[in-house]
C-alpha cells in the first residue's frame, strides 16, 4: 500500500479516511478498507488521484455496488476527478482483512478468517462467535454470500457464518 | 474503470487470432458450466448443496466475465462481455463439450464438476505464469476459487463413490457416461500449440499427464475404477457441439434475444 509513501499528501490521507466510511453492502459493519479491497490511493504524475479497488471473489455481486458507493463518496467529498481503477493482481486474499476488520466481524457474529489462509486444505477449528466454545462444526463450505461458509456451534446450538479463507 | 492490457503491441495476426480463440474457450467453458450449475438452484438434494452449487456458478460466471471482457478488447469490434455472452450462436461458442452436458442427477453433476475443476487447476496453475499479463492475473485469481471448488467436488466424489451401493452405482454410471468427453480437455490443436509456443498457455500434454494422475488417485479414494482412454471425436472448443448447448443458450439468451439491449 502506498499510504506511507504518500504520508505528506493531505488529499491521499483524506481519501483513505473517506473510504473507511464506505461500508461493504453485504457485511455493513466492515468498511471497504477493513476488507482489504482498497489497494492504493495515490497521486499520479498528472496530479490526479488514483484509487485501486480489487474484487474479493470474481463473481461477487457486491463488486459493482462497492465501486458505485466509492464513486459516490468521492464525488460528494469533492474528489470527482479521482480515478477508480480495477486491480486484479495480486488476487485478493482473506489475509488482507485488517485486524480491526476481524474484530468487527467477530462482534457481528461472523467467525473471522484465521490469520493465514495458506493452509486452505486444513479446516480451521473455529470458536463460536456467540459463546466462544471451540466445539463447532462445518455445515457447508458455502454460505449466504460468496465470502462465507456455514457452521454451527455444538455448545450453544446456534448456527453462524464463517468468513472463508482464500 | 480500466485495467491495463498487457498485450504486446503489434505481434503477428495469427498469434492474436489464436489468443482470442484461446481466451474465448476458457471464458465459454466457465460461462456454460456456470449456467448449467445455476439450473440446480431450488432443486439440489439439500439446501447446503443448493447454496454450494450456486456459489460455484457465481464464481464461474465471474471468471467468465473477466475473460469475456478481455476477449472483447482483443476482438476490438465494439462488442462487450454481454454481447459475447448473449448474442453469439452455438457454433461461435468454444467451450469444452463436457461443460455443456446436462445436469442429470447429483452424481452426474458432481462427476462433471470434479473433472472440470481438476482441469482448471492445471490450466490456471500454468496460466498464472503466462507471458500474457492479463491472463496471468485472471488465472491467479480464478485458481484460488478453483481450489475451493475442487475440494467440494472431490469431497463429494469420495462420499458418493465410497458411499452406499446406490450412490456408488450412480457415480460409476456418471463417470462412464461423461468419460468420453475428457480426451478433448488435453488434446492440443493449432490454437493450443501456438499459445504454448508463445509462452502464453501451459503445454497441454504435460498438464494432461498431471490431470490423469490426480484423477486416478481421486478415483482410487472413491473406490471407482478408472475408465480406459477413448478416441477423441468431440470438438466443442472448435465450435462443434452436442445438441445440449443450443437448448442451454436458448434459455440463457432469451431475454436479450427477445428484448435487445434490455437492462435492469
Amino acid at each position: 500500500m502506498s499510504a506511507v509513501e504518500n504520508a505528506g499528501n493531505a488529499s491521499v490521507e483524506r481519501v483513505w479516511q473517506l473510504l473507511e466510511t464506505v461500508a461493504d453492502p453485504e457485511i455493513p459493519v466492515l468498511s471497504i478498507v477493513d476488507l482489504g479491497i482498497v489497494r492504493y490511493v495515490r497521486t499520479a504524475a498528472d496530479g490526479r488521484l488514483r484509487v485501486g479497488l480489487t474484487p474479493t471473489y470474481s463473481g461477487c455481486p457486491a463488486t459493482a455496488a462497492i465501486r458505485s458507493a466509492a464513486r459516490s463518496a468521492l464525488d460528494a467529498a469533492g474528489f470527482a476527478d479521482a480515478a477508480l481503477e480495477e486491480v486484479l493482481a495480486p488476487p485478493w486474499s482473506s489475509d488482507w482483512v485488517s485486524p480491526d476488520g476481524r474484530a468487527k466481524l467477530a462482534a457481528f457474529g461472523i467467525a473471522p478468517p484465521p490469520d493465514r489462509a495458506a493452509a486452505l486444505s486444513a479446516m480451521p477449528q473455529l470458536r463460536c462467535p456467540r459463546c466462544g466454545s471451540p466445539a463447532t462444526e462445518r455445515v457447508s463450505e458455502f454460505g449466504s454470500t460468496p465470502c462465507k461458509a456455514h457452521y454451527r456451534c455444538n455448545a450453544c446450538r446456534e448456527p453462524f457464518d464463517h468468513f472463508k479463507c482464500i | 474503470m480500466s485495467a491495463a492490457a498487457e498485450v504486446p503491441a503489434g505481434g503477428d495476426a495469427a498469434l492474436e487470432a489464436a489468443r482470442l480463440r484461446y481466451v474465448l474457450r476458457l471464458a465459454d467453458t466457465s460461462l456454460v458450466l456456470g449456467q448449467r450449475l445455476g439450473e440446480w438452484v431450488g432443486h439440489a438434494p439439500a439446501l447446503e448443496e443448493d447454496l454450494g452449487l450456486a456459489n460455484l456458478a457465481l464464481d464461474l460466471i465471474g471468471q467468465a466475465r473477466l475473460l469475456l471482457g478481455y476477449a472483447a478488447e482483443l476482438e476490438g469490434r465494439g462488442r462487450d462481455e454481454d454481447a459475447l455472452a448473449f448474442l453469439r450462436d452455438a457454433p461461435q461458442f468454444l467451450n469444452l463439450t463436457l461443460a455443456e452436458q446436462p445436469n442429470g442427477d447429483f452424481a452426474d453433476t458432481i462427476v462433471r464438476q470434479w473433472l472440470i475443476d481438476a482441469w482448471q487447476l492445471e490450466i490456471y496453475t500454468g496460466l498464472s505464469g503466462s507471458a500474457d499479463g492479463r491472463l496471468a492475473a485472471i488465472a491467479a485469481k480464478s485458481l484460488k476459487e478453483t481450489r475451493y471448488h475442487y475440494r467440494f467436488s472431490g469431497g463429494w466424489l469420495t462420499r458418493l463413490g465410497d458411499g452406499t451401493d446406490e450412490s456408488h452405482a450412480r457415480t460409476q454410471r456418471a463417470l462412464e457416461s461423461l468419460w468420453r468427453f475428457t480426451e478433448e480437455l488435453f488434446a492440443p490443436d493449432e490454437v493450443d500449440e501456438r499459445m504454448s509456443a508463445a509462452g502464453i498457455a501451459p503445454p497441454l500434454a504435460e498438464a494432461g499427464a498431471r490431470w490423469r494422475e490426480r484423477i486416478a488417485a481421486d478415483l482410487r479414494r472413491a473406490t471407482l475404477p478408472c475408465p480406459a482412454r477413448q478416441p477423441h471425436p468431440w470438438h466443442g472448443k472448435r465450435g462443434v457441439h452436442t445438441e445440449y448447448l443450443g437448448h442451454l443458450l436458448a434459455e440463457m439468451q432469451h431475454l436479450q434475444r427477445t428484448y435487445p439491449g434490455a437492462r435492469w
